[in-house]
């Protein structure tokens, strides 16, 4: 079973500087990732980068994953 | 015309060139069998956008081949004009804040808040440009 928790330091061990909140019930989950590595990067890119922390994972040991990207000076 | 496609991936990027406006899902818009494409196709027919689907469920290699054209990789993902424009959450959120409308050339009704998934849209404030027509 994933757990939120595995979720939050996978995501902030694979994004440089990544402050994740992740909240789920074991096959859905909603992730807000802020992070310094996004200024610049279109929200496009930004959700890759964080989907490529899981690469094939998603969709199968994780169902699914609903993403909120920002960098650390939007609101 | 254009020619045959003679792999999947060929048909799949065929069909991201010739349909302005194309939605992968799993089911259809009458039918969708998840929440996250029955999301996108609310937000598509509350801007009352003229779309195309394909549905990914009837052979999973659509999926896989989809994945490998588009580097992403859940479903569903919205194509216009060729490019992607994102998954569910960026379409929602771009319903939201009206960058959805202007990039499909629609009018971003008054008062739209999240749409309920896959309801029929309202009734046009006004008629809208039909950029498929």
């Amino acid at each position: 079973m994933v757990s939120p928790e595995e979720l939050k330091d996978r995501i902030e061990n694979g994004l440089p500087g990544a402050r994740a909140n992740v909240t789920g019930d074991g096959r859905h989950f909603q992730a807000e990732v802020v992070s310094p590595e996004f200024i610049g990067r279109s929200r496009l890119e930004q959700h890759r980068m964080v989907y490529a922390v899981f690469g094939s994972e998603l969709g199968d040991r994780i169902h699914a994953l609903s993403l909120k990207t920002k960098t650390p000076e939007q609101p | 015309m254009s020619d045959e496609p003679t792999t999947l991936r060929e048909a799949i990027e065929q069909a991201i060139a010739e349909n302005e406006v194309l939605l992968f899902m799993k089911g259809t818009p009458e039918q969708p069998m998840c929440g996250f494409s029955a999301r996108a196709v609310g937000a598509l027919q509350a801007l009352q956008a003229p779309f195309a689907a394909v549905d990914v469920l009837p052979d999973p290699r659509i999926r896989q081949e989809l994945s490998a054209v588009s580097n992403w990789p859940t479903i569903p993902q919205l194509f216009v004009r060729g490019e992607l424009v994102g998954g569910s959450d960026i379409i929602l959120e771009m319903l939201e804040s009206g960058e959805l409308a202007k990039t499909l050339g629609v009018e971003q009704p008054e008062g739209l808040g999240t749409p309920e998934p896959a309801q029929p849209a309202p009734a046009p404030p006004m008629s809208i440009e039909n950029r498929l027509g």
